[in-house]
């Protein structure tokens, strides 16, 4: 089954290893069109997408209004802090409420694990996950994928090690399904307060230093440190965290030759990753924010182009 | 729905003519080839567009910028189509500003394509002038479109497809008119 075929996008557990190439295949033509004069093409003219973020994330939101409005659709955004929701409504009844107004795609991101696949089986709408909780954050992967393949050419056995609060972490649980799919070498390393129990079982190494966890790394994927964690006492202190987890220029030695750094965004400078390397060629922070525009115009366009009457309602 | 071949109407040599004739014509429209390029409409227009190139070269002595233009993104028949097409890349690899454009496509029919590439084209610039060479008008236009060079002209019925072959795709050059079977 290609990826158009599908009425929506919760994950990339349950993709195909092939449905994540034509997405992945459709996002280079995409990325064409945006370094053109004219970043506008008429695909999906007359489509409605509207993103209802229950959480905070203007960069995620953004690139996904620019997806859409690059492709011709009306977009729309649903502030949740402003709307019924903070008078009580349902998740369901605002959902039935957005469906009644019209738009195809509903792009959702809510602090709650599975809200999108209850909302999903609940409307007509197809529904895009922008991040569900601690569970998934498919689109997030697809442009990692997306910025990996680029630079590497494939994404076959290659090795990425992923840094930080594995534990809480959606953007980590969607690389490793995804990565582990193409035969990647997938490690994790963080405090073992912040790294889930029998993490193994995903098809990962896990580790608890460092260094050796980078030694060798085609990838590195950093992730944003929550704050709020050390508040929550999972660790001592930031101090100690950018001492042992921190991305400095002295580990670049450790990595393969051709060795890349990733970060989803928006950075801690200082404490995950240091500035030196934030800014440093082999990083690709700025590319990948690039890259999830195609990555989502591909999604949206995958999602809308075709005919599939035999799937809809 | 399936197709039966019922009449090739070109082969290798006469396809190989009519795109030397076409080229002789695009040369004396433009009065020579000076700020002339061609864009080939993916997929078949592609290759033909490379091969108009390769005669005017030979009959001019100068190369012209070559193109090719995916349309998928400019159709305007995307939801009634039972499979998706695959989107490719549109390779414009020149500045189409105040240029000549031939698009050059392989066979035209309804006209819906032609427009999807006027569309994709202006989108990349804005030529001088867009004309359009074919290899085989089969009629039945829905839009007021008319190439201004054409290989052959193919008198058709609605219940018949014509197919080009060539050879950097299809392995052979040949233009064949197949009809369509109604299944039992």
């Amino acid at each position: 089954m290609g990826f158009d075929q599908r009425k929506d996008l919760l994950g990339i557990r349950d993709l195909g290893r092939d449905e994540i190439e034509q997405i992945l295949d459709t996002a280079i033509p995409m990325k064409d069109i945006l370094k053109r004069n004219i970043k506008k093409v008429p695909v999906l003219r007359g489509k409605g997408v509207i993103t209802v973020f229950y959480e905070n994330s203007t960069r995620t939101r953004t690139s996904f209004e620019l997806a859409g409005k690059y492709l011709s659709a009306d977009t729309s955004n649903l502030a949740v802090s402003t709307s019924s929701v903070q008078k009580g409504e349902t998740l369901r009844d605002t959902i039935k409420t957005i469906e009644v107004m019209g738009p195809d795609i509903l792009v959702m991101r809510h602090g709650m694990s599975g809200a999108p696949h209850y909302v999903a089986r609940n409307t007509s709408m197809r529904v895009i996950n922008a991040g569900d909780g601690t569970n998934e954050h498919p689109t997030q992967a697809l442009l990692d994928m997306f910025s990996i393949r680029e630079h590497k050419g494939t994404l076959e056995g290659l090795t990425v090690t992923i840094v930080g609060d594995i534990l809480h972490s959606r953007v980590a649980r969607s690389n490793i399904y995804g990565l582990t799919k193409f035969g990647c070498e997938v490690r994790v390393v963080g405090p073992s307060t912040l790294m889930p129990p029998e993490i193994e079982k995903l098809g990962v190494k896990s580790f608890c230093r460092l260094e050796p966890a980078l030694a060798g790394a085609d990838v590195v994927n950093v992730l944003r440190l929550q704050k709020e964690r050390q508040q929550a006492g999972l660790f001592p202190s930031l101090d100690e965290y950018s001492n042992l987890f921190m991305i400095r220029p002295e580990h670049l030695r450790l990595l393969a030759d051709d060795g890349i750094i990733l970060h989803p965004g928006p950075m801690n400078r200082g404490v995950e990753i240091s500035s030196e390397i934030a800014d440093g060629p082999r990083t690709l922070v700025n590319e990948q924010v690039t890259n999830g525009v195609a990555v989502r115009m591909a999604v949206l366009f995958l999602m809308m182009g075709g005919s599939r009457s035999e799937i809809a309602g | 729905m399936q197709l039966r071949d019922k009449n090739q109407i070109m082969d290798s040599m006469a396809m190989k003519r009519a795109l030397t004739r076409i080229a002789h014509e695009i040369i004396e429209a433009s009065k020579g080839v000076h700020g002339v390029a061609l864009v080939g409409i993916r997929r078949r227009g592609g290759p033909l567009a490379t091969r108009l190139a390769d005669e005017i070269e030979y009959i001019e002595g100068q190369r012209v910028p070559v193109g090719i233009l995916d349309i998928t993104l400019y159709r305007d028949d995307l939801t009634t189509l039972a499979n998706q097409p695959m989107v490719h890349r549109t390779e414009v690899p020149f500045d189409i500003n105040g240029k000549t454009i031939v698009l050059v496509d392989d066979v035209i029919y309804t006209g819906r394509t032609v427009r999807a590439g006027l569309d994709a084209l202006i989108d990349l610039g804005r030529p001088k002038r867009i004309q359009l060479a074919v290899l085989i008008d089969r009629g039945h236009r829905e839009l007021p479109i008319k190439p201004d060079f054409v290989g052959k002209n193919v008198p058709t019925s609605l219940e018949e497809v014509v197919s080009v072959s060539v050879t950097e795709i299809d392995g052979d050059d040949k233009v064949v008119i197949q009809e369509l079977i109604p299944e039992n």
